[in-house]
């Protein structure tokens, strides 16, 4: 390199080459821009809403997102689609088995996760990577013997398949969460509670467990919105119409063709993705942090 | 396990101070404690994973439909599967053109708008967070359902395209665009791996663009000298995630189609025709050699991405090769 080149690099930025000059129309031109995306990816959900508060007779005429006449009929409709059952019905089972998923999660996930980030013991680091390989496994592998097994138990059409498994920490990937979580944590306050007389039991519960409360609260929330809108594992085990999700519930709506049931299906959209709104819109920044950190399904 | 040791790897946010060395030894009650921590682990992966597992293998060589006990039948499963079933062919088709157009499409998607947001604007957080929003939507009923009403006779989409001049389409329940309108609903799910871009983005030391500036570099230099290989462990981790969740899509496929794969098999996935095969006509033996050849599949793709991201992938702490 000669000295010139050298001097060259060393001018100062009012020198610099010219793809760096700043532009004063770009920042508007990036803001129309990211704008008009943003509006092509929320335009589906703003449909949703728009479609839930429409009149039978405008859904078929017009395709304006927002409706001319608001109704709220649709949401009783909709409640009512089914005979014999309420969709209040549908949420509390959703809302029984997202709960018990999230504290079996979390409790099993929790304890795991501390043996893998905080203990020593033999096959260590083997056993961390055939958890690893447990997040890959398609699910569709497990599920025609896991039908087997439950149907031996007598557990078919009960929530049971689908909260069992929660509390033995079959969802792999939210102990990989808290593990990442944990390693970040001092180890000398694992040795200040050793010197204080814990054991790693009360150093668990008592140290580890209130620090790791960030990635305790991710995994709590993304195992609700995961449980919830689970409809695979829902659809297999559950058979009677007074056992039904929201999810199943919904997918009743496929059965009645028409537009003319648009309206009442997605005021029931609407309700059903509600929670996962709220969520997100209460957590956003813990949400994009958490599937930052690793890399969640989508 | 190679492969598995790098697969946490690129997880960009929480560093992992592992420098330590093994703890002094404790108490004996110590040295069993990492055991009991894992003990309602074990339990589920011996009955839920490891078990179902090997079950369905032995299943997948016989005939079973629940009620009697299986029937050996060797390798009838796997005979009929390849040799007389064009159905499964027809879902194999299907589930990778899924994969093959889903995949690169919604990684590149992705990376688009993540470099798209990575500087300094007022208001980023709010467009992150609003990309992020299909994702955490988007495998769920209700938005499939959104879809199927978008896209079908009348739907938003048909009129909308009509309105400047194309053809009225039924996409739902046209063969040549039901598969076509399901991938975009997936691809409609970039804010996953965007935002895993932006924290990669967001790791790449400035001091290499300046420098790159001096070199003279063009943007188009800087994005594939600077930015690819130094994202390269983002995006090997990225595509491998999305590949292997492409291979799993049922709930779009069912919702669309109303369970039947249809109109004319168009949408029958992988894991639809499976569950039709277990849970319609109960041929459990049958279902559970597709399982197996499922994972047969998934294991095969995941091993040649580890082997080939040897090539591209490049690791900076010197551990690449």
């Amino acid at each position: 390199m000669s000295d010139q080149a050298l001097l060259a690099g060393r001018t100062p930025p009012a020198a610099a080459p010219a793809p760096r000059r700043p532009r004063p129309y770009r920042p508007l031109v990036w803001y129309v821009l990211v704008t008009a995306l943003a509006v092509v990816v929320v335009y589906p959900v703003i449909w949703m809403l728009g479609t839930s508060f429409k009149p039978a007779t405008e859904i078929v005429t017009s395709n304006r997102p927002w409706p001319l006449h608001w109704t709220g009929h649709n949401f009783p409709d909709g409640w009512h689609a089914n005979p014999g059952v309420t969709f209040g019905r549908f949420f509390a089972n959703s809302l029984v088995i997202s709960g018990f998923a999230v504290v079996g999660t979390l409790v099993s996930c929790s304890l795991a996760a501390y043996a893998f980030s905080r203990l020593e013991f033999r096959g260590r680091s083997v056993m961390f990577a055939g958890m690893v390989v447990t997040i890959l496994l398609p699910y569709h592998v497990l599920i025609v013997p896991q039908y087997a097994i439950f149907k031996r138990f007598g557990w078919i059409n009960t929530d049971l398949p689908l909260i069992a498994p929660k509390f033995l920490a079959t969802e792999a990937f939210f102990i990989f969460l808290m593990v990442q979580f944990m390693r970040g944590i001092p180890r000398e306050i694992d040795e200040a509670a050793r010197l204080d007389g814990c054991g790693p039991y009360r150093t668990y519960l008592w140290v580890v467990l209130p620090l790791t409360r960030p990635a305790l609260i991710t995994s709590a929330i993304f195992s609700f919105i995961w449980t919830w809108n689970d409809f695979f594992t829902q659809l297999v085990y559950l058979n009677d119409t007074s056992k039904f999700t929201v999810p199943i519930g919904l997918s009743l709506f496929v059965d009645q063709t028409g537009m003319t049931s648009y309206g009442p299906m997605m005021a029931m959209s609407v309700l059903a993705l509600a929670p996962v709104f709220l969520f997100f819109l209460a957590f956003q920044r813990l949400l994009v942090d958490g599937a930052t950190s690793s890399g969640l399904k989508g | 396990m190679s492969s598995t040791a790098r697969l946490d790897r690129p997880v960009p946010v929480v560093p992992a101070p592992r420098k330590r060395k093994a703890a002094p030894a404790r108490g004996l009650g110590d040295r069993t404690a990492g055991y009991v921590f894992l003990l309602p682990w074990f339990a589920g992966l011996a009955v839920f994973t490891v078990g179902p597992l090997l079950y369905s293998l032995y299943l997948s060589f016989t005939d079973y439909d629940l009620l009697d006990a299986p029937k050996w039948t060797g390798l009838a499963n796997y005979r009929q599967m390849f040799t007389s079933d064009p159905r499964f062919f027809h879902a194999v088709r299907v589930t990778l053109e899924y994969v093959v157009v889903v995949t690169p499409v919604k990684l590149g998607l992705g990376l688009a708008v993540a470099l798209l947001l990575n500087r300094r604007r007022r208001g980023i957080g709010v467009y992150r967070s609003l990309f992020y929003l299909p994702s955490l939507l988007g495998t769920s009923v209700a938005v499939a359902l959104v879809w199927r009403s978008m896209f079908a006779q009348g739907g938003a989409v048909s009129d909308g395209l009509a309105s400047v001049g194309l053809p009225k389409t039924d996409f739902i329940n046209d063969p040549t665009w039901s598969l076509p309108a399901i991938i975009l609903l997936s691809c409609w799910q970039f804010g996953a791996p965007m935002v895993i871009f932006l924290a990669g983005l967001k790791q790449i030391p400035a001091e290499l663009y300046d420098a790159a500036d001096v070199d003279g570099a063009g943007t188009w230099q800087r994005f594939w000298h600077v930015t690819v290989p130094l994202l390269s462990p983002v995006i090997f981790f990225n595509l491998l995630l999305e590949t292997i969740n492409a291979f799993q899509a049922f709930t779009p496929a069912f919702i669309v189609s109303g369970g039947t794969g249809g109109p004319a098999d168009s949408t029958l996935f992988y894991t639809l025709y499976l569950y039709q095969t277990g849970f319609n006509d109960f041929r459990f033996g049958y279902a559970s050699a597709m399982a197996w050849v499922l994972l047969a599949a998934v294991a095969v793709v995941t091993a040649a991405m580890f082997r080939l991201s040897r090539v591209w992938v490049f690791y900076g702490d010197g551990g690449a090769r």
